[in-house]
């Protein structure tokens, strides 16, 4: 621990702008990493582990419902073109956010799929933390459930995950905190009731006891810079997309447990 | 959790307001930064309230409230270790005492970055807010 508060204070002069070297920052070890599931008690994690309780399945059995359904000028379902989810969609949400040739920067899940829609079915996009784009997600992600994740490994995403590490590190908000002085240096205390957790993003979109709904990685990431009164992102925004990028590089390894569930 | 007090700030922020000036001697500020001694009962109300963000880090001697944090030492017995004037440094600028500290500054506007719209040009906390509170944590005693 005594380590870990050295190095804190690296990071934080590298917050405040100080030539420090890029690696000597607060960074979790890789054998010290565990999902925010490991911090929740019994009764949390008995949700998430039966599917037939786990309200999560609730919108992987509607997205899976929508892969199959026509829509749009083109009148086309998912299915038409990528055929069977189980294996054309295995693993795939273990490497995303992943670049975008065509943009030239890296997309979220989300943005991937309502490509589609744009694109290849014709229709219109679905709105962020709509059902149905919850549902769509989440049923394509819930086939690289239990697969080690990937995302950022791609040399093209190396300036993007830079500048999300870079978001995560600095001080911001009228209070003036850093994700990585909770995430990196207090992962193992609690903030009022809650425990603070390492922040890997293993299991989204997942159902929050506290939303009483499914809910993606960046409605999470928002509430957390609403608690530090910065300027919000919207949905979508590309510095959203790099933090979860980051994130996901930071979880590297770990498995996917979407539709996880979390307090 | 600590997000739900975000929304119930504006309304008690006050209006935006110039920040007194104040003089910082070795580790505390002497003067009251509304030149009268805060009202400790107020105070105490005040780190309790969710919008004050004292209790998301510190604990203290506060039974009736069950979510306390861990990321601070626990308040009790701080008017025994530290004076008046130390307590008063500590709310205005905390990283006065400690650059690397994680305890916002309660008084300041200036040096934040991307702070939002509805918190921008005000201190967390109000002058009369700091002295009441700073007169609870004084009677904080072992
Ligand atoms: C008309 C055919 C077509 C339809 C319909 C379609 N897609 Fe696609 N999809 C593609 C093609 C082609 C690509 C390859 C990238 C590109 O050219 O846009 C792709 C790429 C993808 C990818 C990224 C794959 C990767 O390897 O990174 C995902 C995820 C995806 N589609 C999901 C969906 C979902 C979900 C739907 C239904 C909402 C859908 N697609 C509908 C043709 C289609
Ligand atoms: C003051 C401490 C604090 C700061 C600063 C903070 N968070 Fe959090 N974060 C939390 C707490 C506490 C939770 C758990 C919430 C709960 O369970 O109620 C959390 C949860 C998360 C999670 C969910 C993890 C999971 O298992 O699903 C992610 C991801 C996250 N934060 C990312 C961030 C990012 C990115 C930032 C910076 C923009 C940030 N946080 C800033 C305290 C903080
Ligand atoms: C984001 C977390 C955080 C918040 C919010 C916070 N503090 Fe602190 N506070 C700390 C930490 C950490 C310390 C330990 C010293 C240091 O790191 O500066 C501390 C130290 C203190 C001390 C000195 C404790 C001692 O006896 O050594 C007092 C008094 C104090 N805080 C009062 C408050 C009050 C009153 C509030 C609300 C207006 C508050 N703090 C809000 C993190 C916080």
């Amino acid at each position: 621990m005594k380590l870990i508060r050295t190095i804190a204070v690296a990071g934080l002069l590298l917050a405040a702008g100080f030539a420090v070297p890029r690696l000597c920052a607060t960074e979790i070890p890789q054998a010290e990493r565990r999902s925010g599931y490991t911090f929740m008690s019994p009764d949390t994690k008995a949700i998430q582990d039966d599917d037939t309780a786990n309200p999560g399945m609730l919108w992987v059995l509607d997205g899976e419902a929508l892969w199959k359904r026509k829509t749009g000028t083109a009148d086309k379902a998912c299915a038409d073109c990528h055929e069977d989810a189980r294996a054309s969609m295995k693993g795939l949400a273990a490497r995303y956010p992943a670049y975008d040739k065509t943009l030239g920067r890296p997309v979220n899940l989300e943005q991937r799929i309502n490509l589609c829609r744009a694109q290849h079915q014709q229709a219109t996009p679905l709105p962020y933390e709509s059902r149905d784009l919850l549902a769509l997600t989440a049923f394509v992600a819930q086939q690289s459930r239990g697969m080690p994740i990937t995302a950022g490994a791609d040399p093209q995403l190396e300036p993007f995950v830079a500048k999300g590490r870079d978001t995560f590190m600095r001080r911001q908000g009228q209070l003036n905190l850093g994700c990585t002085n909770c995430h990196n240096d207090n992962w193992d205390k609690h903030l009022a009731g809650s425990a603070v957790t390492q922040a890997l993003p293993t299991g989204y979109p997942l159902y929050r006891l506290e939303w009483q709904s499914l809910g993606s990685l960046q409605r999470r990431l928002r509430n957390c810079m609403t608690g530090m009164r910065t300027q919000i992102y919207d949905y979508g925004a590309p510095e959203l997309v790099e933090l979860e990028l980051y994130l996901m590089s930071r979880a590297h390894d770990m498995p996917i447990e979407t539709p996880a569930v979390r307090p | 959790m600590w997000l739900a007090a975000a929304g119930l700030t504006l309304a008690r922020a006050a209006s935006a307001q110039e920040l007194r000036p104040y003089t910082i001697t070795g580790d505390s500020i002497a003067e009251s930064l509304t030149g009268a001694p805060g009202d400790a009962v107020h105070g105490r109300a005040l780190v309790l309230e969710r919008t004050s963000t004292c209790i998301l880090c510190h604990s203290g001697p506060f039974p009736e409230e069950k979510f306390q944090g861990d990321l601070a030492p626990s308040l009790a017995g701080a008017g025994s270790r530290w004076s008046i004037g130390q307590l008063r440094l500590r709310l205005v600028e905390a990283s006065r005492l400690n650059p690397a500290t994680i305890m916002p500054s309660y008084y300041r506007v200036d040096g934040l970055e991307r702070v939002g719209t509805a918190w921008r040009g005000k201190p967390i906390l109000t002058a009369e807010q700091i002295e009441d509170i700073v007169a609870y944590l004084a009677t904080l005693r072992d």
